[in-house]
């Protein structure tokens, strides 16, 4: 029945690349899934059995790359170039160019006003704290700021768009000629950033009945969103790869949110990505065409969007059958894992630009980048290069460096005294995971900085063991350590043994009972100093100090 | 004199200058220049000879009696008015005058293209049918708070885009909303005082946008210290328009002497320089006179004058009307049926857009979008919008230079007088060179104060 089913249906696949082939299983597991419901188990190895008419057809079909799934196939003959333009949603509390509230989340059309929904006679008035953001930005990225920039109206038709055009910036934007250092694998890159300009959001449109205005029985618009302030950031196009990429977007994201200037939420729609994706023949001078490729929700779709993009490209280009790359937008689609093309254009769009008569021109004095330079934030690179000072290994300072309530809980950390290995190693681990798990901010943690400090130095000096203190985490977390953790521990009776004589009449104890063991371990079964380990262990209800522990145990087992 | 019984004979269906000239010729004073409404208003109610609502009554009876000729009123708002004479007079009677706004109790008419919180303004378009504001422009909002009472709105060709009210969608002529020359004109032809401020001197905030570097509120009164006042109440920087002007707002009104106070040569030692282009070409004979007894009157007054050559200025027409257009064309995009005003339901966006702008839009307003449209676009920006910034900035340089040697310059205001309604419509050129001789004024920005012929002492330029 099942070979029926799928001979019924068509799935002569021409796949040509791995990732068409695992595309198309996904595919046909689905339709499979819906087919015979979920009581049916299907492994993806009875599935690719049963669909074993996937064919490679394709006469541009290539073995599947031999080496990881991460090297780029045309590491032999063509290089990608990559480009990132970065929309950052400002974290002002008002809209740029009226008095309105930027809220994400609340009910529609609840944070408007005449200006924003563009009624007639409203005039918009830049915000002072959008500028002021901006420039921290521009300045975090090493980018000269214009002293005098303008701004344009970017014309066009939509129902999210009020006013039937946008204001932003064409020819003289805030920011120029900026880099960002980035850390690619065990490479350190520089990429360079071509141009930071204002701009502001549109509203939102929600569809009735399918994902666009055509075809759907209504949309409605909700313009909360319409008139927020966004910064548009333009990468060079320096990208070799979706790795790259994917580091690049990272950096420019921690970089913005340790600025303040924004929450980085790729989810919410408060950092966007589109990438331009266009390969060329190595040694090549000119680009190859270039793809917009957008709908890109993480950094790791965004990579996973360029490598396909890449393969979709050479692929077309090598098949050389008159196909070529052809210049359009593609929507990265999660659920295909493939880029799809958008409608086709009739060309490119005239946006006739023409300078906004409603705005004078913005212009930014030395003394006040200076002023607004005075008080940058520190940031990631800087918190970076301190934690390497501190002798912490890479790994480890990456993840510390990562997010910012991180870095401030173990900047914390090490002010109250605790040594930064082990302070760094409870982040990591225990720390990090109930965040993860409460879904709660590193800055809101009931055990404070000064409480983990505490703990570890009761590690440190012995008072208690490490178990221990994996012990009582869970209730520290939920604020027992509040009136000091060494009162908690005592309260609880868990300070450690570390008086040897006290150790030794334990394990002298433990021996006697376990004579059978004993003998079995002299005899050569030295797996079973485990066992003792876990006698003591029991006997002691944990409060041993283990390195004293086995070093006495170990003493009395060689003995005789 | 003259000139004014030429304009008297050539203004057939003028409609202020009707009313307000039944109103000077009740109110004439004894010096035989104009006299001040608002003045004479203030002391009736300050002597308790009539209160805010007898003179509200006055000018609403006098309404009754001409519109039904001359449909200058879109709306009118009676009760609301009647409420705001009336609260103006429970003041009188609580705390007496002296703590009234200097626009007490004063009837006031506003433009359609200005918004007045919920009346009805619709810029004399289809396409703002039924809109309601639900703010006032601050221009309204400053009139009010000195105690003005708001009339009604008064019609207009569509969003100001004619000299004579005749591309009005609401077919059937007072303060305020000028592009081109929509103070100057209507003046001019109506025999009234119509003042232009520099642009930025007054809030745009609430001014339905046309050309955004170009529109300027302004008023039209029956006098000179009217219009001063007006403008003093006005005028001054507002944080909902970014373009307005920082600079302190004088007492325009206080600066006025009075006509006894003056000696025989008032204007001694002012230089007055007449635009040598203005006077050429197709100025009809009529303005023409005018305009050289106007000279004559004064240098009867003192004052030097002498001809200045602008050869700049025969561009200003082309470049205001490109930038105007283009301007015009973007600011009138967001009349789309999407959020207000009207809307034609379709079966898809494009269609909504098309029928909604198809019907909303006259024929006129389609001409111009489309020219605007068309000079903003690629490869034709660089030619026509660029180009015509360009040569405003030649303008503005000329008569900027004119004005370091003179203190102010002369000029008609249109180079026919007052048409008649139908005359100019079928050649719409023949209609865009009505604003010949006030474009190039608002290219620079410039103050204008347009006068009758008749003159009265104390201009002002900018």
């Amino acid at each position: 029945m099942t070979s029926a089913i799928l001979t019924g249906t068509p799935n002569i696949l021409c796949v040509s690349t791995r990732t068409a082939a695992v595309a198309s299983y996904t595919r046909t597991l689905s339709r499979l899934r819906n087919t015979f419901g979920t009581s049916c188990s299907l492994t993806r190895a009875r599935s690719l059995r049963e669909t074993a008419l996937i064919r490679c057809t394709s006469t541009a079909a290539v073995a599947p790359p031999q080496a990881s799934e991460h090297q780029p196939r045309q590491a032999n003959k063509f290089e990608a170039v990559i480009g990132i333009e970065t929309h950052v949603q400002l974290k002002t509390h008002t809209k740029a160019f009226c008095n309105c509230k930027s809220l994400y989340g609340d009910e529609p059309n609840t944070h408007v006003c005449p200006v924003c929904l563009g009624h007639p006679g409203t005039l918009p008035v830049l915000s002072k704290e959008v500028v002021r953001q901006a420039v921290l930005a521009g300045l975090a990225l090493q980018c000269q700021i214009a002293p005098q920039s303008k701004f344009d109206r970017k014309q066009y038709f939509y129902p999210d768009l009020p006013k039937g055009y946008q204001i932003s910036q064409y020819d003289v934007p805030l920011c120029t000629a900026g880099h960002l250092e980035v850390q690619v694998g065990k490479q350190t890159k520089t990429f360079g950033i071509t141009r930071a300009h204002l701009e502001e959001d549109a509203g939102k449109l929600n569809h009735s009945g399918s994902d666009q205005l055509s075809g759907s029985a209504y949309s409605l618009v909700d313009y909360n969103r319409a008139g927020q302030a966004l910064l548009e950031i333009v990468s060079e196009p320096d990208m070799r790869s979706g790795q790259d990429a994917a580091a690049y977007g990272a950096e420019l994201r921690r970089i913005m949110v340790f600025l303040g200037v924004s929450d980085g939420e790729m989810s919410e729609g408060s950092m966007r990505c589109d990438v331009n994706v266009s390969v060329r023949p190595l040694g090549q001078q000119q680009l190859g065409t270039k793809v917009e490729v957008k709908n890109m929700n993480s950094f790791s779709a965004m990579q996973k969007a360029i490598d396909f993009e890449i393969e979709r490209q050479v692929t077309l280009i090598e098949a050389g059958s008159g196909e070529e790359v052809v210049q359009e937008t593609r929507l990265w689609d999660e659920g295909k894992q493939a880029t799809q093309s958008m409608r086709k254009k009739e060309g490119l769009a005239d946006y006739r630009y023409f300078p906004e008569p409603d705005l004078p021109p913005l212009e930014v004095s030395t003394s006040y980048l200076q002023d607004v330079q005075a008080s940058m934030p520190q940031l990631p690179a800087e918190f970076r290069r301190q934690y390497r000072e501190l002798g912490l290994p890479a790994a480890d300072v990456l993840v510390l460096a990562d997010e910012l309530p991180t870095a401030q809980y173990f900047d914390d950390v090490l002010a109250a005294g605790a040594p930064a290995k082990p302070a760094a190693n409870w982040i990591m681990g225990d720390i990090m995971a109930f965040c993860k798990e409460s879904k709660i901010d590193m800055s809101k943690l009931q055990l404070t900085a000064p409480q983990l400090a505490e703990m570890v130095s009761l590690i440190e000096d012995g008072t208690i063991s490490g178990k221990i203190a994996k012990q009582i985490l869970p209730d520290l977390l939920q604020g027992k350590g509040s009136k000091g953790v060494k009162k908690f521990v005592d309260q609880k009776g868990l300070i450690q043994v570390s008086d040897p004589a006290q150790i030794e009449a334990i394990i002298d104890t433990v021996l006697a009972a376990n004579q059978k063991q004993l003998k079995q371990y002299r005899a050569g079964k030295t797996k079973l100093q485990g066992h003792f380990v876990g006698q003591v262990m029991k006997e002691s209800k944990g409060r041993v100090n283990p390195a004293l522990m086995n070093k006495i145990l170990m003493q009395k087992l060689n003995a005789k | 004199m003259k000139a004014q019984l030429l304009l008297q004979g050539q203004c057939a269906h003028t409609t202020a200058r009707h009313f307000w000239r039944k109103q000077l010729s009740t109110r004439r004073c004894s010096t035989s220049a104009r006299c001040s409404a608002i003045r004479e208003a203030q002391i009736s109610l300050h002597r308790r000879e009539c209160s805010a609502g007898d003179i509200l009554e006055q000018h609403l009876h006098r309404l009754e009696s001409t519109e039904p000729m001359y449909h200058s009123f879109l709306s009118t708002n009676t009760t609301a008015a009647r409420a705001q004479a009336q609260a103006v007079d429970q003041q009188i009677a609580m705390e007496g005058t002296d703590g009234l706004g200097v626009l007490a109790g004063i009837p006031i008419a506003v433009k359609d293209n200005i918004c007045t919180k919920g009346l009805p303004t619709t810029a004399g378009s289809k396409i703002l049918q039924g809109y309601r504001p639900p703010f006032n422009a601050t221009a309204v909002a400053r009139l009010k708070a000195a105690g003005a009472v708001i009339v009604g709105k008064t019609n207009m060709d569509a969003f100001g885009m004619g000299s004579s009210s005749e591309y009005s969608d609401y077919q059937s002529a007072i303060m305020l909303g000028t592009a081109g020359g929509s103070i100057r004109q209507p003046a001019s032809f109506c025999g009234v005082v119509g003042l232009k401020p520099t642009y930025g001197r007054i809030s745009r905030y609430g001014l339905i946008a046309y050309g955004s570097s170009l529109d300027c509120i302004g008023p039209l009164t029956s006098s000179v210290e009217d219009a001063a006042i007006m403008l003093t109440v006005m005028a001054g920087q507002d944080s909902h328009d970014a373009t307005s002007s920082a600079t302190a707002v004088p007492d325009y009104a206080a600066a006025l002497q009075p006509l006894h106070s003056l000696s025989s040569k008032p204007l001694a030692g002012k230089r007055i320089g007449v635009i040598a282009e203005m006077m050429q070409g197709g100025t009809a004979p009529g303005v023409a006179t005018a305009v050289t007894n106007s000279i004559k009157h004064l240098e009867s007054l003192g004052a030097d004058i002498a001809e200045v050559s602008l050869p700049e200025l025969h561009l200003a027409l082309p470049a205001y009307y490109v930038l105007a257009v283009s301007e015009a064309s973007s600011n009138l995009a967001r009349y789309d049926g999407v959020r207000y005003g009207l809307r034609h339901p379709a079966a898809n966006l494009r269609s909504m857009y098309n029928d909604t702008r198809q019907e909303g839009f006259g024929e006129e307003m389609k001409r111009r979008i489309l020219m605007g449209t068309y000079a903003l676009s690629a490869g034709y920006y660089d030619a026509y919008y660029k180009k015509a910034q360009q040569v405003r900035t030649l303008v503005q340089q000329a008569l900027n230079k004119a004005l370091e040697q003179h203190d102010l310059l002369l000029s008609p205001v249109a180079p026919t007088t007052a048409f008649k309604i139908g005359e100019k419509t079928e050649d719409p050129l023949a209609m865009y060179k009505e604003d010949l001789m006030t474009v190039h004024l608002n290219l620079a920005g410039k103050l204008i104060h347009r006068l009758h012929a008749q003159c009265t002492a104390n201009d002002r330029t900018g």
